[in-house]
C-alpha cells in the first residue's frame, strides 16, 4: 500500500495508476493526465449529450459539451437531429450562445455567416470575394456522429467505434426499467439544476455508484423525511446490489422492490404520496392509473451509471462535465412524463427540489465530501484512493454479470477497468 | 413619483431585520416572519413566474422552510456545519404595490460568503409580497432572483 511515485516526472502512465481495487490518487490532481483523459476518453467514446424532450420540435436546439468542446444539438424541419460542433468555419467563433430555445438558423454574430438547422452553411455577406476561393457545401459545421437509445442521445467524435447500443450493452435493460418512471407517458426534461464543484470529474463518476455514503452523509435528508420514506432510504442492510454491466457501466440497485415501476401496482399508497393521489382522484383518474402515477413518481429503486458521463439516477439525469483536473460542473436533469398530469409533473420537481441541486437537502453535502478529497488527494507524495470494498464477496449475477452487495465498489472498480482500457490502449 | 416614505420606511426595516436574522443564523426567529401559506422561491430561471409548474433551485412552503432550518441546524449536515458566515447587503428598495392587504417591494441584494477560505458573491433580485400586520408584516412571498441562476452555481448550505 504504500509504494513510492515519483509524481514529479509522472513515469507511471494513467493507466498504471488503477490497479483492482484501488486508483492511484494523482489521478484527481495531475494536470497532465486530465488533458490525456480529454483525448483519450472523451473525445473517444459516446458522450452523452441529451434527452430528445429538449429539442421536441423542428428548430429546437440546446447546447451541450462533448468534454470540453461545445456542441449543439438540433432538430431540422423534417424533424431529424444533428450534433454540430459549435464554431463557425471561417473564424471559428461560436454560433450560438444560448442554454436551449428555437431558432431558424445558427449565424455567427462575428461576420454572419449563417448556418441551418442541420449545419449546412446557407449564406455569408459579400459572397462575390469568395468567388472561386471556397465552395459552401464544404464548410458546414462540423457534424458529430451520434446515436439515440429510449430518447437519451449521445454524440461521438469517433466514425469508427462500436453502434451505441452495442456500446450500452447490457444498460440497455436497465434504460428500459429508468424510463417507466413517465408512469405510463413518454419521459420528458423538465428542468434541470447546474452546480459546479472544486474537484475531479472521476469523484462524481465513483458517487452515484456508491450507497456506502448515504446514510452517513446525507443524514440530514433522511432526518427530514417521515419514517416510512426514511425506511426505504435504509438500504445497506437489504437486499440491494451492484452489478458490473460491462464498457465502465454498472447498475446499483438500493431498493429492490422499486425496479420495475410497472410491477406490485396493489400496493397501498404511502403518506406522502396521499396528497398526489387525491389530486389525481380530484381530475377523475381511474384509481388503476392513480396507483401507477404515485409508483412511478417515487422513481426508480436505483442508479444506471452509463461512462463516462451520465447517471440515470433513481429519477433523474446526472450530467458530468469535466471543466479541468480540479473542477466539474453537474446538470441534474429533473424528468416527468409529457402529457402526464399536472399534479404528477409537480410532484415529480418538488422531489427533485428537496435533494438535488446546490440548494437540495443532500447535494451540498455531497459536494462538501467531494470538495474535502479533491483537497486531501494533495497531501502527502503518495496515497491510492481504495475501491475494494466487496471484492471478496462476489457474486454472479441472474444475468451472468460479477455483483457484489449494494454498499460494495464493483460499479467503480467497472468504471476504473473502462478507463484503464482507454487510456492504456492510446498509448500503445 | 410620490413615494410613500413612510412605508418605504417600514418595509426597509422589515427586510433590514430579515436579512440580520439570516446572516446570524437565527433561523427560529426568521421562521416566524412567515405567513402560513407563504413561499420562499429561488427560480432556476429569472424570468420565470410560473413556479408551481418549473423546476426551482428551491420552492419551501411551511413544511419545507421548516425542514431547511432544521437541517442547517441539526449538526448532522457536514456542509451546513463547514459553512462560513454571510454577510448580505440590501438596497436600491422600491415600493411596487402600497395596499392594504398587500405591499409588493423589490430590491437589490449581494450576499458575500466565505466558504473553506474562498470569498464567493451572489447578486440578486430580491421581491417580497408582504402583508401588514399589526405593526409589522409577514412575508407571503419571497422570490429570489440570482443573476448567475442559470449558470452552475457553488452548492448552498445557508439560505438566501
Amino acid at each position: 500500500m504504500s509504494e513510492l511515485i515519483k509524481l514529479h516526472n509522472v513515469s507511471l502512465k494513467a493507466a498504471e495508476m488503477v490497479e483492482e481495487g484501488r486508483v492511484h490518487k494523482a489521478l484527481y490532481s495531475d494536470p497532465d493526465i486530465f488533458e490525456q483523459e480529454l483525448d483519450r476518453v472523451f473525445n473517444n467514446t459516446w458522450v452523452f449529450i441529451g434527452h430528445e424532450s429538449e429539442v421536441p420540435e423542428a428548430g429546437s436546439y440546446k447546447t451541450a459539451w462533448v468534454g470540453r468542446q461545445p456542441v449543439i444539438l438540433s432538430r431540422d424541419r423534417k424533424m431529424n437531429l444533428h450534433v454540430l460542433q459549435n464554431r463557425c468555419r471561417h473564424r471559428g467563433a461560436t454560433v450560438c450562445e444560448g442554454r436551449k430555445g428555437k431558432t431558424k438558423s445558427f449565424t455567427c454574430p462575428y461576420h454572419g455567416w449563417g448556418y441551418a438547422l442541420d449545419g449546412e452553411l446557407r449564406a455569408l455577406p459579400k459572397p462575390e470575394e469568395y468567388d472561386g476561393v471556397i465552395d459552401k457545401s464544404e464548410l458546414p459545421l462540423m457534424r458529430l456522429r451520434h446515436e439515440s437509445y429510449r430518447g437519451m442521445v449521445f454524440a461521438t467524435f469517433r466514425e469508427d467505434i462500436q453502434p451505441l447500443e452495442d456500446f450500452l450493452g447490457g444498460a440497455k435493460k436497465w434504460i428500459d426499467l429508468f424510463m417507466k418512471q413517465g408512469g405510463g407517458y413518454p419521459v420528458k426534461v423538465l428542468g434541470e439544476h447546474r452546480f459546479n464543484f472544486p474537484g475531479n470529474w472521476k469523484i462524481q463518476l465513483e458517487n452515484t455508484t456508491d450507497a456506502y455514503h448515504f446514510p452517513i452523509i446525507h443524514k440530514s435528508f433522511v432526518s427530514s423525511l417521515d419514517d416510512a420514506t426514511a425506511d426505504i432510504f435504509d438500504f445497506l442492510n437489504g437486499d440491494g446490489f451492484v452489478e458490473d454491466l460491462g464498457n465502465g457501466h454498472s447498475v446499483m440497485v438500493m431498493i429492490p422492490e422499486l425496479v420495475d415501476l410497472e410491477a406490485d401496482l396493489e400496493q397501498p399508497i404511502p403518506a406522502r404520496f396521499s396528497e398526489l393521489a387525491a389530486a389525481l382522484r380530484e381530475e377523475g383518474r381511474s384509481e388503476e392509473e392513480v396507483k401507477r402515477l404515485v409508483r412511478a413518481a417515487h422513481g426508480t429503486g436505483f442508479n444506471l451509471n452509463l461512462f463516462p458521463n451520465v447517471s440515470c439516477s433513481m429519477a433523474f439525469f446526472r450530467v458530468l462535465r469535466p471543466v479541468s483536473v480540479s473542477e466539474t460542473e453537474i446538470q441534474h436533469v429533473a424528468l416527468g412524463g409529457e402529457g402526464a398530469p399536472v399534479a404528477f409533473n409537480r410532484k415529480r420537481m418538488r422531489l427533485h427540489e428537496h435533494f438535488q441541486g446546490p440548494m437540495g437537502f443532500g447535494t451540498p453535502d455531497d459536494g462538501e465530501a467531494w470538495e474535502r478529497v479533491q483537497k486531501g488527494s494533495l497531501a502527502g507524495t503518495d496515497g491510492w484512493i481504495l475501491v475494494n470494498r466487496g471484492m471478496g464477496r462476489l457474486r454472479q449475477s441472474a444475468d451472468g454479470n460479477v455483483a457484489g452487495a449494494v454498499c460494495s465498489e464493483t460499479g467503480m472498480r467497472g468504471a476504473y477497468r473502462q478507463y484503464k482500457k482507454m487510456m492504456a490502449a492510446a498509448e500503445e | 413619483m410620490k413615494t410613500n416614505t413612510e412605508l418605504l420606511s417600514k418595509v426597509a426595516g422589515f427586510i433590514w431585520y430579515e436579512a440580520d436574522l439570516l446572516d446570524h443564523k437565527e433561523y427560529q426567529h426568521w421562521l416566524q416572519l412567515w405567513s402560513a401559506d407563504g413561499l420562499y422561491i429561488v427560480p432556476t430561471d429569472i424570468n420565470e413566474t410560473d413556479y408551481l409548474n418549473t423546476l426551482n433551485l428551491a420552492l419551501d412552503d411551511a413544511d419545507m422552510r421548516r425542514m431547511r432550518v432544521a437541517r442547517l441546524e441539526s449538526g448532522e449536515s457536514v456542509s451546513a456545519d463547514a459553512a462560513g458566515n454571510t454577510v448580505r447587503m440590501v438596497s436600491r428598495i422600491r415600493l411596487l404595490e402600497a395596499g392594504e392587504e398587500l405591499v409588493i417591494a423589490r430590491c437589490a441584494m449581494t450576499l458575500n460568503e466565505l466558504r473553506h477560505g474562498r470569498l464567493i458573491t451572489y447578486p440578486a433580485d430580491v421581491e417580497y409580497q408582504l402583508r401588514p400586520v399589526g405593526d409589522g408584516f409577514l412575508i407571503e412571498r419571497k422570490v429570489i432572483r440570482l443573476l448567475h441562476a442559470e449558470g452552475f452555481l457553488r452548492t448552498v448550505s445557508f439560505i438566501f
